[in-house]
């Protein structure tokens, strides 16, 4: 059970009001706000034990890798993970960028094919489609229905053994739908063994338990920013056989074991894949996030959540004109909620809102190619975390009957 | 709210120059991929004068978008070509008559980037 009153008072933003307003803020999927908890971990680097990394013999920098290291662990446990395959990264775009650069070349040949769906964000697309064009494997793309749920039996015929690499999310940033990635990733790895199935995690790890050996997925890739952590973070979980196989992605300093005029023994995983000075910071303020969410408990989020999902979906619904994305069902709808407005433009909705504070997100929200696909043009986005409530949902809709009183 | 002023909103709802025209000389579509806007610009030369004889938009936009659309096909009409490929932002913007903010300002200059676009083909073209 989540006391959103108690939970607020731990995010020093709600304090401010914007013309006398609060703020009610409703694009977590977009980045989430931040407890004080990080704010004081980051300030804790900075104040108490600012020093790099790895290098140094004294009490400063001892402070600094214990606590840059003591995050990895934090988000290896969160993740039922271990802590050398963690590597940490920039955000999930660069993890993902990262099997992109490291894993593929070397793997996928122009005779192959690489598989993602119509419902990715565009880090989670874009890396897969262009490097098609550079090493001229076939860049498949399976598609969901109109409600943005997929057929697992479509999938059937999609992998076959050229199939090297499914890369799908976990949740859709834009349509909320909660794909069954253990059932997905069991019936690709009963086809073919050998493929790399990535999952970009980017929605999920923040609101709901995510166990990646459950999963049996072979990486995993989120982002620090959106779940109440600093943003400049990003973590790619990856088996470690995989990281071990892998060359690095970036050359440079702290990924290096012995550097000869021509020769270069390279760290062990993870640190293989961390080059030069990381966010130590960024670590120092994810780790106290995952804490904090560890507090709270990842299913009390997800329950919290998906009673704020059904509320809203049935409260948008009962708004005439107003259309909803993805699935009726808040089971396998996570608590990001697109629509549209019969012949209003959401940019129009969006700074209306933005009159009362209400902060939505509007456009393609980085899935071009799904909107495309659906056929539905740029969409309104509410989305919602542990600080959002039901009075939320109610200000949202009496924005929205404001909007179209204006516009309609 | 200060932004939807009464004749932007009068433009948005009654939109001036919306629609296609016969024998256009240049045709272009724009998307401004940020906020999904699309719009359909053509234009009609008077090739001797060098002036836009006739214009004409159509598409998808926000009331912005759409207004901006509306005011500065109205106000390019009948200007010769190099005039209006002098047109800058304040242009717009004190043709729109409101204050935007940053993140509205391209939803204004779109129109403009169009139609300057769309002279320039024609130049190109030779049709201008």
């Amino acid at each position: 059970m989540i006391h959103v009153n108690k939970i607020k008072h731990d995010f020093p933003i709600f304090k401010r009001k914007i013309h006398g307003k609060p703020i009610v803020y409703l694009d977590s999927t977009a980045t989430a706000l931040k407890p004080q908890c990080v704010i004081n971990a980051v300030h804790t680097y900075y104040k108490k034990c600012t020093a790099n990394v790895f290098r140094g013999i004294y009490t400063l920098s001892e402070e600094a890798t214990a606590g840059y290291e003591k995050a990895r662990s934090d988000v290896a446990s969160f993740i039922h993970g271990s802590p050398e395959e963690i590597v940490f990264t920039k955000n999930t775009s660069e993890s993902l960028n990262l099997i992109a650069y490291a894993w593929l070349p070397d793997h996928v040949g122009n005779h192959d094919t690489v598989l993602t769906t119509i419902m990715e964000h565009h880090s989670n697309f874009v890396p897969w489609q262009q490097m098609a064009k550079r090493i001229g494997y076939t860049f498949q793309v399976w598609n969901c229905d109109q409600e943005g749920i997929f057929s697992i039996t479509d999938l059937e015929k999609l992998i076959t053994k050229k199939t090297k690499l499914f890369a799908l999310t976990a949740v859709s940033n834009v349509v909320g739908t909660i794909n069954p990635i253990k059932k997905i990733t069991a019936m690709v790895k009963k086809i073919n063994p050998s493929c790399l199935v990535v999952i970009d995690a980017a929605q999920a790890v923040p609101h709901m338990p995510v166990d990646v050996r459950d999963w049996g997925a072979d990486a995993v890739a989120f982002s620090s920013h959106k779940m109440l952590g600093p943003s400049g973070m990003g973590v790619l979980w990856m088996k470690r056989e995989h990281l071990e196989s892998m060359k690095p992605f970036l050359y440079g300093g702290d990924m290096i074991k012995e550097v000869h005029i021509q020769e270069t023994v390279f760290h062990d995983v993870p640190h293989k894949f961390e080059a030069g000075t990381p966010f130590i910071e960024g670590a120092f303020g994810l780790g106290a996030a995952v804490g904090y969410l560890k507090n709270v408990g990842m299913a009390n989020v997800r329950s919290h959540e998906k009673e704020l999902t059904t509320y809203a979906l049935q409260k948008l619904k009962e708004l005439d004109g107003v259309s909803i994305c993805g699935p009726k069902n808040a089971e396998i709808h996570a608590g990001v909620i697109a629509f549209r407005m019969k012949g209003i433009h959401p940019h129009d909705i969006a700074q209306l809102l933005d009159e009362d504070n209400i902060c939505v997100r509007v456009g393609f929200h980085c899935a071009m190619p799904l909107h495309e696909y659906l056929g539905i043009g740029p969409t309104v986005r509410a989305s919602f975390n542990i600080y959002n409530d039901k009075y939320d949902v109610d200000t949202l809709v009496q924005g929205l009957k404001k909007v179209k009183k204006m516009l309609g | 709210m200060d932004l939807y002023r009464q004749n932007i909103l009068e433009h948005y709802k009654h939109p001036h120059n919306f629609g296609h025209m016969q024998n256009a000389d240049v045709v272009k579509t724009f998307f401004n991929s940020a906020c999904g806007d699309k719009i359909i610009m053509e234009l009609k030369f008077e090739k001797k004068s060098g002036i836009v004889e006739n214009i004409s938009f159509s598409g998808e936009g926000c009331a912005i978008s759409q207004a901006s659309a509306s005011l500065l096909t109205d106000e390019v009409k009948g200007k010769s070509v190099e005039a209006v490929l002098k047109f800058q932002t304040q242009h717009v913007l004190k043709l729109l008559n409101t204050a935007l903010t940053p993140s509205r300002m391209k939803c204004a200059l779109l129109p403009l980037e169009a139609i300057q676009k769309c002279i320039l083909e024609g130049k190109t073209k030779k049709m201008v």
